[in-house]
């Protein structure tokens, strides 16, 4: 396995356990995770998954830091205000833990760079904000065959549910279509208690460090809630759906493309 | 036999070396691990057995133990 006194040393909580050893850690480290969006939810996300170990870890993003963002995306500092978000939380991953690749994707996911940008990695985790986002990513995901984690967030309840390509319901199959312009209120107008996506944050990467090692139950066909006013915590049981667009049986979803139906949930100024 | 010298060696650092020796060991092999008295020699030979290995012996030397484990499980 090769680890140095180092690495030892930084990952011995890890290779205590049981469900992980030298063998695990090597695994987290051969891992690659993408993950999509670096605010509220990407945040947490890039934070565990640098600290853990896991040898690379994309992260997307096109804006830059705002204040506003400051509430929520506890990657990302004061001093950072201006910077690309994916910069500002390259420094930081690597600051907590050098031994990690991180490759940074300046971009907005669309339905031309999407797949380039997806492969290779071995699960994707979906930071967005918008569910035009949210769709792409899933049918990316599902067409390429990469295990990834949903979630979303919206004043005090967050969601989340982890698609195992053809095997589990994927987002569609739950949702298969955009809700319509004006049913969902943007995060602009409606505000989201910035302790939220920590939370649902820390469970994606929860499911990538299972998923990497081979442990455990992941989040495949069940949606999770988390309504964090009342602190309690929802499972729902979800099936594949035979009919759903893209992994049901007659997919009428063979190639990605923009949903044109879906609303940007947050609107950026400029 | 391989002989793994963890004098000097912090809790839990010193268990996570013996357990990564362990792992890299196949079934059956015995493996001696120094350690020192107290602490690190009474944790770490818990531990170990708790992972399932097989504790053979336990020698008490001038200021440090000697513990000899075999290798249960893959």
């Amino acid at each position: 396995m090769g680890f140095s006194e180092e690495e030892i040393e930084r990952y011995s909580r890890h290779i205590i356990l049981k469900e992980v050893g030298g063998k695990g850690q090597a695994r987290l480290r051969a891992g690659k995770v993408l993950i999509i969006g670096a605010g509220g939810l990407g945040s947490p996300a890039a934070l565990y998954l640098a600290a853990a170990g896991v040898g690379r870890i994309g992260i997307a993003d096109a804006d830059v830091v705002e204040l506003s963002n400051l509430q929520r995306q506890v990657i990302h500092h004061t001093a950072d205000l201006g910077r690309p978000k994916v910069d500002s939380a390259r420094d930081k991953m690597r600051a907590i833990n050098p031994g990690v690749e991180v490759v940074t994707h300046p971009c907005w996911v669309c339905a031309e760079n999407i797949a380039g940008i997806v492969a290779g990695y071995d699960f994707v985790i979906d930071g967005t904000d918008g569910f035009a986002a949210k769709y792409l990513i899933n049918d990316a995901c599902v067409l390429a065959g990469i295990p990834f984690s949903h979630a979303g967030i919206l004043h005090f309840v967050g969601q989340t549910m982890t698609v195992l390509p053809g095997r589990s319901p994927c987002f569609r199959c739950v949702f298969p279509v955009p809700p319509a312009a004006g049913a969902i209120p943007s995060c602009a107008e409606a505000g989201v208690i910035g302790v939220l996506p920590g939370v649902m944050g820390a469970i994606q990467a929860t499911e990538a460090v299972k998923f990497l090692l081979g442990v455990g139950e992941l989040l495949a066909g069940r949606l999770l809630i988390y309504d964090a006013e009342a602190l309690e915590f929802h499972s729902t049981p979800l099936a594949k759906n035979p009919a759903c667009p893209v992994c049901g049986e007659s997919p009428t979803i063979t190639e990605l493309r923009d949903e044109a139906g879906a609303r940007t949930v947050c609107e950026r100024e400029g | 036999m391989q002989t793994v010298d963890l004098r000097g060696v912090a809790c839990p650092t010193n268990f996570v070396k013996a357990k990564l020796a362990l792992e890299m060991a196949d079934a059956g092999d015995i493996l001696r691990f120094f350690l020192d008295a107290g602490e690190p020699v009474a944790n770490v030979s818990a531990s170990l057995q708790g992972e399932g290995h097989r504790l053979l012996a336990r020698e008490e030397r001038q200021g440090y133990f000697v513990l000899t484990v075999e290798k249960v499980g893959g």
